[in-house]
This record gives structure tokens, C-alpha cells and sequence, in this order.
């Protein structure tokens, strides 16, 4: 992680593009805390890029004054990975919506974790389609009624938290955008995770989801037990899937140590004796009949 | 008996019976004695059985394309024959299985040489082994044609000797099993005898798809991504050896999005980078090619197309990829696209894919195609210290005084600087929305229509910068060809013929195909109205864009059989069209 020499508040992170978001948005509870957590570890403006897909969630970059890159619908993560590969000096930390990450990206997703990318990934999970005005989204619950789901969703929600560990996620959170206190720790864990860091934020969307609301949350919240072994891959995945209990768990479900791609990617280059000034002639000499 | 200076042989068989890596090896050994060599290569999509088919061409001078037909065929089995029957000119040789192979009869045709080689019985019988079949007919074929005897044994060496002796042995024993077959059982009747060439110091032999790995190399390129898919692969195989070597990175994505995608974060991040797909992978990545021009990230993509739409013929040739690489991507997308017309250009076309690439912060496509890609041609090797590498223009901190650093500023040009994070006061959001010079998000009218301008403008001087395009002017001509891609070989040699054989005929030849060269293409026009577009496939795809673009009616000559042009189709077109 590269930091920056001077002392920083999370004001000074703040562009000067103001937030587009309908207010009372949960995405700004996410953005404070996540600024928060920048100026704790006086992450560097320079050094830190903020990549991001299509959707309400990912306008975030715009709104921060480090580099950042405003993407495709679902293509965060492998813009970020690539970014990633070839400038590991950087801190590149992902963000997007549900729908960006595990319906239109979703396929990138298993792939990103097994690699074990070191990437931190930010999700704002509003079980909606904002941009867009109110769809069905694939953490939306079966029987939800939205614009295309006028007689009910008829299809079963995924589950992040259980996806990415089933992939071999290193690093699983779960946060609520109002506990910005418990944001801004797990995004500083996962920011400082070496590998591949899931954070899955709870966002609500008042605009446009009526069903999962700040005040549905309050029933559903529920702790990661203290006494809790995030080591322990099964009683990670017996937490992730209380969603199937209507239970909405918070907290760090898991993190452990792997190999990271990049780790990967520098054991190739040492095989290769890999040099900045290989001389092209040894190649081609390779080809002469 | 008269020494033929070019000559092409035609080798058919089942797929996996070795003819491509005999094939390979022949080739080889000719050029290692000096000989030119061009090959071309069929074979079926599936991994093993249907037919196959490897084609070479020999030459002492530089060969422009796989030429019309064959002087020799040889035959591994039936099929082949079939396949090959009415293809087989009176003056010609046909060498096939015979006996013990699937071919019943002994072959009497009429003027033509017919050689019977037993090569499928000596493998089993006097070799015990079946897989041996190939080299017993490479035997045979190259003392009947004088073709690279020595070196084929040192290869044979070089190849198998890391098997052990044992496998080097039994493949010199098959070699000579065939020779001495041709030299005690067939009576040479034909003409074709190749001279021994002078061996070359400074040539290579190498694929069309390694090329342009070896191209993006010379380049500078330091991030690959890109997914499996026929013909392209090569590209990935060859960078996946060699870019490490140089401290690059090379993985294989998911999928093509992704490879796209890999490669835009990477080239934002300010590291050369490059992918290569075909058809089907170019098809989705559609949405991201527009955003690469959007952002003004530059991006090199190589297309080596196939027979579409959709899974259409993997393994056959076919160039139906220039609409979609030209006007593909939804909105008005500028990007630019180059197609090499030979393995050489493969090279050279790539290193300045990159050069444009980064001059014009620009989205590049090459249109290589799967005959090209397969292609292996003896060339000129390159001198790395001789490539030209250019540098997208970058930011420099302090540069512009106190005035905030503006990542899409409008410039005279339309190029603004890039800065690559880590860079104090660059900071920008790179950003598929419409955005200010600042890169914020603005949607004005007047914004708009400057940006748009910007991205279109920038590549008003392209067409001085790439000088891809040659001319070849002929005075009093009545018809003038326009080819593109590896046609362009091919109407080469025909233009040659044609004027042999006094016709009259100019030619031009784009390698940049987008945006059209229009001033080279309409002064060409001026000289000769009456042109002739000969490509392979069913629209006239560059016919239509030059009908869309200038004032031309060109004539289309289009074939689209999964088979490649030959001179001799291209040249009888040019008589008819000059009458
Ligand atoms: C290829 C493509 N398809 C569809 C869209 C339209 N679109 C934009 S955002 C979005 C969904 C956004 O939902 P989510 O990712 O959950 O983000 P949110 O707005 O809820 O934060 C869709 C469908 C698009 N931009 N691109
Ligand atoms: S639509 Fe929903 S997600 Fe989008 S800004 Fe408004 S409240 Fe937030
Ligand atoms: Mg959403």
C-alpha cells in the first residue's frame, strides 16, 4: 500500500465534483467512511486509482481526487486487474454495484478471485438497479416487485458473500453503510489484505427499493460472532449463507493467505530471467532455418 | 532436364497423420539450403481426422503469394486424392500411397507424371512403424525434387535428438526408405528439379502469428491478454514464451471482454499492451473498442479473421472481418485498422499498430487472416535496433505553470498528454462518458460536438504518418486493382502475369484500411477509373466502404469458398475487365 508523507483528513480526499446521488442515498454513507479510511492509512492521492463499472455506485471515482477510471457496465474487474498486473506499485481498489458485479460481470468474478488479484473490491449492494430506474437486480429477493418484475421476481437471489468464498476468496466482508465506523475498518482490512479483498456493502436505495430499507435492515443485522474463526473456510460459508434465514450477517467472514497473482506473474518472469534490456536478436536467432 | 525455379508442392492426408510437421520440416530444410519458401496450410477444425492439407512453394526469388495450383501433389490416402482429382494440370506429378494404402488402383492419368511410393506398407513393414508414414514420403519427395537432403537429416537430429538416438535413427531410416525407393522404383519422367540455393545469412522463418508477436515485441510490448481461439492462438503462444523474457506480463482471460478489458487497464496504467482474437472474440469486444476511443487509451488488437458468422469455418480463409473492424462499436467510435499483406508485414504493420496506437491514443486493429497467421515464409529477419518505437505524449508534472492539468485538453493536433498514475498533479477519471477536457462528466451540446471532433480529428494526418499504401502506376493501363490483406500478395502476382502477357494494369495497395487512405485512393482513381476490388468475402467489404467514402464504382470481384484467391483467378478477371 503506498501512502502519502503529509497527515490527510478525509476532506482533502474529496473532489470537487459533488455527488449525483438522491439524498439519503446509502452510497454516502459508503463514500465517507471509505474516505475515512483513506485518510487513516494517508493513503496516497497519486498512487491510488479507483476503478469502477456502470450504475448509481459507480460514479464513486468521480468524486475522490485520486486517479480513477469510469469503465464499462460489469468490466471493473478485469479493467482493474490489468491495471493491476502491470502497475503493482499501485493501490487499485474496485467498485460497483450488485448488478454491475454479479449479473453483467458476474462472469469475471470467479475468475478474479481464484487468481487471488490483488485487488480490493468494493461492492455497494442495494438489491436494485438504480441507474436505471428500479429493475430487478440479482441480489434482489424472489417475489420482489419492481419496473420488470411487475408480478414478482421470479428468480432465486445470489449470495456474494458465499459466491466469493466459493471461488477461494481470501478476503470476504460484509458492512452497512450506516455503521461507518465497521466500513471503514473492514475497508481498511481489506486495503491492507495482500490478494484478492471482497467487501460487500449494504447500500440501500430508498429511491427504488421499497422492500430492502433502512428500516427492514434494522430487523435483519446480525454480527459476525465474536468468538468466530475467519481462518475457518465452513463456518465463514455457514455464516455467509444466514441470508437464507432472512439474517443479514456483518462483519469479517473470512481472510486468509495465498499466493496473489501478481506474486504469480513475478515467479513467471524470474523463470524467464526476465530483463528490461533482453536483447530481441536472441529470439529471432531462435527462428533462423 | 530443365531446373525449375519455382515450384509448389501439395501435400493431403488425414489430420494428425504428421503432414503438418513434416511439412514444416521440408519447409525448413529448403530454406536452410536458401530456397524461398511460402507455405499454406488447410486443416479441419476438428483435432483429429478430415482432411488436411500443407502446401509449399518454392522459389530462388522473393514469393508473393501461394501461387494457382500445384506442381506436385502427393497424396497420403484416398481422400486426398479425391479431394485433389480435378485440381491435378496435365505436366503435373502426382505421388501417392500405393500399394497398401486405402488407394485400390494404380493411378494412369493422362499427362501426368504419376509416382506409386508404398509409403504406408514400408512404415509398417520395413520400419514397424506406422508413424513414420510421413517422413518416408518427406524421402522420397526430396530426392525426386532435389529439395534440401542435407538439411533435412540435420534437422531430423535437431528435432529428435532430445528423444534419444533411437528416434533420430528410426526417422533417418524412413527418409531413406522413401529415397531409395524413388531412386530404385520410379523412373523420373517429369521436369521439376530444384536448383540448390545459396544459404542466407540474415533470414528467418516464421508464422504470419508469430510475427506479429515477434512485431508487438520489437514494439515494446510489455502486457498480453487475450482468450484461446483458431487462428489467432499462435500470437498467444509465441508471446506466452517470450514476453516474460523481456519483463512483460502475459495471462489468459476468461474470456475476450476481459482480455480487452486487461488490456485497457493496463495501457491507462501506461505499459504497451496488446490482445489478439478473431471474428467471434472481436465480436465481443465491441463494447470496449469504443471505449478505448473514448478514453483515448491506446490499445493494439490483432483480428487474424476466420469464415463467419458466428463459428462459421474456423480453420479457413476468409477476410469478413473489415466492416466490423471499421464501422463496429455502437456511437461514432474513431479507430484505425491495418492489414498486412504478408508474414513481413506482419512485423512491420505491428510495430507501427503500436506506433499509432500510442501517437494517437487511439484503438488499432490488425486484420491478419487464418491462412496468413498459418503462413510460415522465409523473410529478412528484422534488427531491433532498427524499429522505430514512438511514446504516446505524457504528461510532465509542472509543464503547464499553474494551469490544472487537463487530461483531454484541446489541442491544435487533437492529441493531448497522458498522465499514468503516480504522477503529482495528473490526476484525471479516465471515463467512457462524454466528459469536459478535465475528463468530468459534461453532456453540452457544444462540448459534445468539440470532443467528437477531437477524437475524428486527430487522425486527419494518419494517412502521412502510417504512408501504408503502395502505388503501382502503369501508363495507358485500362483497369486498376485494389486489393487489401494477404489478397494483396496475390494480385501482385497477377499484375505481374498480366503484364507478361502485355495487359495493361496499375494497382494500389492500403494496408491502412481505416480511415481509408483518401488521398492516395482518389488520385489513384483520377488515373484509373475502371477499378477492380478483388476480396474474399460475399459484400465487397472494402468495394462498399470506398463506394461510401469516394466517388469510385469500383468492380468487385468477391470469393468466399473458405479458400484464398489465386493469381491465375485474379489475372483472368483483370483480362475480362480490361476488354
Ligand atoms: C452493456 C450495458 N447494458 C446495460 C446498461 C444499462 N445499465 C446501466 S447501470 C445498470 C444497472 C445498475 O445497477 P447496479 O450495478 O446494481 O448499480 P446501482 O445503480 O444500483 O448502484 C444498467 C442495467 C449499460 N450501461 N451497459
Ligand atoms: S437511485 Fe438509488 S442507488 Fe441511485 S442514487 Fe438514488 S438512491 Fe442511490
Ligand atoms: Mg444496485
Amino acid at each position: 500500500m503506498t501512502t502519502a508523507t503529509e497527515p490527510m483528513k478525509s476532506k482533502d480526499y474529496k473532489s470537487t465534483v459533488p455527488p449525483t446521488w438522491c439524498p439519503g442515498c446509502g452510497d454516502f454513507g459508503v463514500l465517507n467512511a471509505v474516505l475515512k479510511a483513506f485518510a487513516d492509512k494517508t493513503m496516497s492521492i497519486d498512487d491510488t486509482v479507483l476503478v469502477s463499472g456502470i450504475g448509481c455506485s459507480s460514479r464513486f471515482p468521480y468524486f475522490v481526487k485520486t486517479y480513477g477510471m469510469h469503465t464499462a457496465h460489469g468490466r471493473v474487474l478485469p479493467v482493474a486487474a490489468g491495471l493491476k498486473m502491470s502497475r503493482p506499485d499501485l493501490n487499485v481498489i474496485a467498485f460497483g454495484g450488485d448488478g454491475d458485479g454479479f449479473s453483467i460481470g458476474g462472469g469475471h468474478v470467479p475468475h478474479v478471485v481464484r487468481k487471488n488479484t490483488d485487488l480490493t473490491y468494493i461492492l455497494m449492494d442495494n438489491s436494485i438497479y438504480g441507474l436505471t430506474k428500479g429493475q430487478v437486480s440479482p441480489t434482489s429477493q424472489v417475489g420482489m416487485v419492481t419496473t420488470t418484475t411487475p408480478y414478482g421476481a421470479p428468480d432465486n437471489p445470489v449470495n456474494p458473500l458465499a459466491f466469493c468464498l466459493t471461488y477461494g476468496a481470501t478476503y470476504v466482508a460484509q458492512a452497512y453503510s450506516s455503521k461507518s465506523k465497521q466500513v471503514q475498518e473492514l475497508v481498511t482490512g481489506a486495503m491492507e489484505h495482500k490478494g484478492f479483498a471482497f467487501v460487500n456493502i449494504i447500500s440501500p436505495c430508498p429511491t427504488f427499493n421499497k422492500i430492502n430499507t433502512f428500516d427492514s435492515y434494522k430487523e435483519s443485522l446480525e454480527e459476525v460472532p465474536a468468538d468466530h474463526d475467519t481462518s475457518d473456510l465452513n463456518a465463514a460459508l455457514k455464516i455467509a449463507l444466514r441470508a437464507k434465514e432472512g439474517k443479514t450477517p456483518i462483519g469479517l467472514l473470512y481472510k486468509v493467505e495465498r499466493p496473489t497473482l501478481v506474486e504469480r506473474l513475478t515467479e513467471i518472469r524470474q523463470k524467464a530471467k526476465g530483463d528490461d534490456n533482453f536483447d530481441l536478436n536472441k529470439v529471432i536467432d531462435q527462428y533462423i532455418p | 532436364m530443365t531446373k525449375a525455379n519455382d515450384l509448389i508442392i501439395r501435400i493431403g492426408g488425414e489430420g494428425g497423420e504428421g503432414i503438418i510437421s513434416s511439412g514444416d520440416m521440408i519447409t525448413q530444410a529448403a530454406a536452410r539450403s536458401g530456397l524461398e519458401v511460402l507455405t499454406f496450410k488447410t486443416f479441419p477444425a476438428e483435432i483429429r481426422g478430415g482432411y488436411a492439407m500443407y502446401q509449399i512453394r518454392f522459389s530462388h526469388e522473393v514469393i508473393l503469394s501461394e501461387g494457382s495450383g500445384f506442381n506436385v501433389l502427393c497424396c497420403f490416402n484416398k481422400e486426398a486424392l479425391d479431394n485433389n482429382r480435378s485440381q491435378i494440370e496435365k505436366g503435373s506429378v502426382l505421388i501417392y500411397d500405393f500399394p497398401g494404402g486405402d488407394i485400390a488402383e494404380e493411378q494412369n492419368i493422362e499427362g501426368v507424371h504419376c509416382y506409386p511410393v508404398p509409403m504406408s506398407k514400408i512404415a509398417k513393414e520395413e520400419l514397424s512403424t506406422y508413424r513414420s508414414k510421413n517422413m518416408v514420403a518427406m524421402g522420397a519427395i526430396s530426392e525426386l525434387f532435389s529439395i534440401g537432403a542435407i538439411p533435412l537429416r540435420e534437422l531430423i537430429q535437431e528435432k529428435f535428438g532430445k528423444k534419444g538416438q533411437e528416434v533420430v535413427e528410426i526417422n533417418f531410416k524412413a527418409l531413406d526408405a522413401g529415397a531409395k525407393h524413388a531412386r530404385e522404383h520410379l523412373k523420373k519422367t517429369d521436369p521439376f528439379q530444384m536448383d540448390e540455393g545459396k544459404p542466407q545469412k540474415d533470414v528467418m522463418i516464421i508464422s504470419g502469428n508469430e510475427a506479429i508477436g515477434l512485431g508487438a515485441l520489437l514494439a515494446g510490448v510489455k502486457y498480453f491478454s487475450a482468450y484461446p481461439i483458431t487462428p489467432a492462438t499462435e500470437v498467444a503462444i509465441f508471446l506466452s514464451k517470450h514476453l516474460p523474457k523481456v519483463n512483460g506480463n502475459l495471462v489468459q482471460a476468461e474470456d475476450e471482454i476481459a482480455s480487452l478489458a486487461n488490456v485497457i487497464g493496463a495501457s491507462y496504467g501506461g505499459v504497451k499492451s496488446m490482445t489478439a482474437t478473431s471474428g467471434p472474440g472481436l465480436s465481443l469486444m465491441q463494447e470496449l473498442i469504443g471505449m478505448s476511443s473514448m478514453m483515448e487509451v491506446p490499445v493494439v488488437i490483432a483480428d487474424v479473421q476466420r469464415g463467419g458468422p458466428s463459428t462459421g469455418l474456423p480453420t479457413k480463409h476468409e477476410q469478413s472481418d473489415l466492416f466490423l473492424a471499421a464501422l463496429g462499436s455502437h456511437g461514432d467510435a474513431s479507430k484505425v485498422v491495418l492489414s498486412p499483406e504478408g508474414v513481413e508485414d506482419c512485423i512491420y504493420l505491428t510495430t507501427e499498430a503500436f506506433n499509432i496506437a500510442e501517437q494517437y491514443q487511439v484503438p488499432v486493429l490488425i486484420l491478419s487472416d487464418g491462412s496468413l497467421g498459418f503462413r510460415t515464409s522465409s523473410i529478412k529477419k528484422p534488427d531491433p535496433s532498427k524499429i522505430k518505437r514512438i511514446e504516446r505524449l505524457k504528461y510532465e508534472p509542472g509543464a503547464n505553470g499553474d494551469k490544472p492539468y487537463e487530461r483531454y485538453e484541446l489541442t491544435e493536433s487533437g492529441i493531448s498528454a497522458m498522465s499514468h498514475p503516480g504522477q503529482p498533479g495528473g490526476n484525471y477519471i479516465s471515463t467512457g462518458l462524454e466528459h469536459a477536457p478535465s475528463s468530468a462528466p459534461r453532456y453540452s451540446p457544444e462540448n459534445r460536438v468539440s470532443m467528437t471532433d477531437k477524437r475524428f480529428g486527430k487522425l486527419d494526418t494518419l494517412e502521412d504518418f502510417v504512408q501504408a499504401t503502395e502505388v503501382d502506376d502503369m501508363d495507358g493501363a485500362q483497369v486498376g486493382v485494389i486489393a487489401w490483406g494477404s489478397t494483396i500478395g496475390t494480385a501482385r502476382e497477377a499484375v505481374k502475369l498480366a503484364r507478361a502477357e502485355g495487359v495493361k494494369v496499375a494497382a494500389i495497395y492500403p494496408k491502412l484500411v481505416w480511415p481509408l487512405p483518401l488521398k492516395a485512393l482518389n488520385a489513384f482513381a483520377k488515373k484509373y477509373p475502371k477499378t477492380l476490388v478483388p476480396e474474399v468475402n460475399k459484400q465487397g467489404q472494402l468495394a462498399s466502404l470506398l463506394r461510401m467514402k469516394t466517388d469510385m464504382k469500383p468492380i468487385s470481384y468477391n470469393i468466399y469458398s473458405g479458400m484464398p484467391f489465386t493469381p491465375k483467378m485474379i489475372l483472368e478477371k483483370i483480362k475480362e475487365v480490361s476488354k
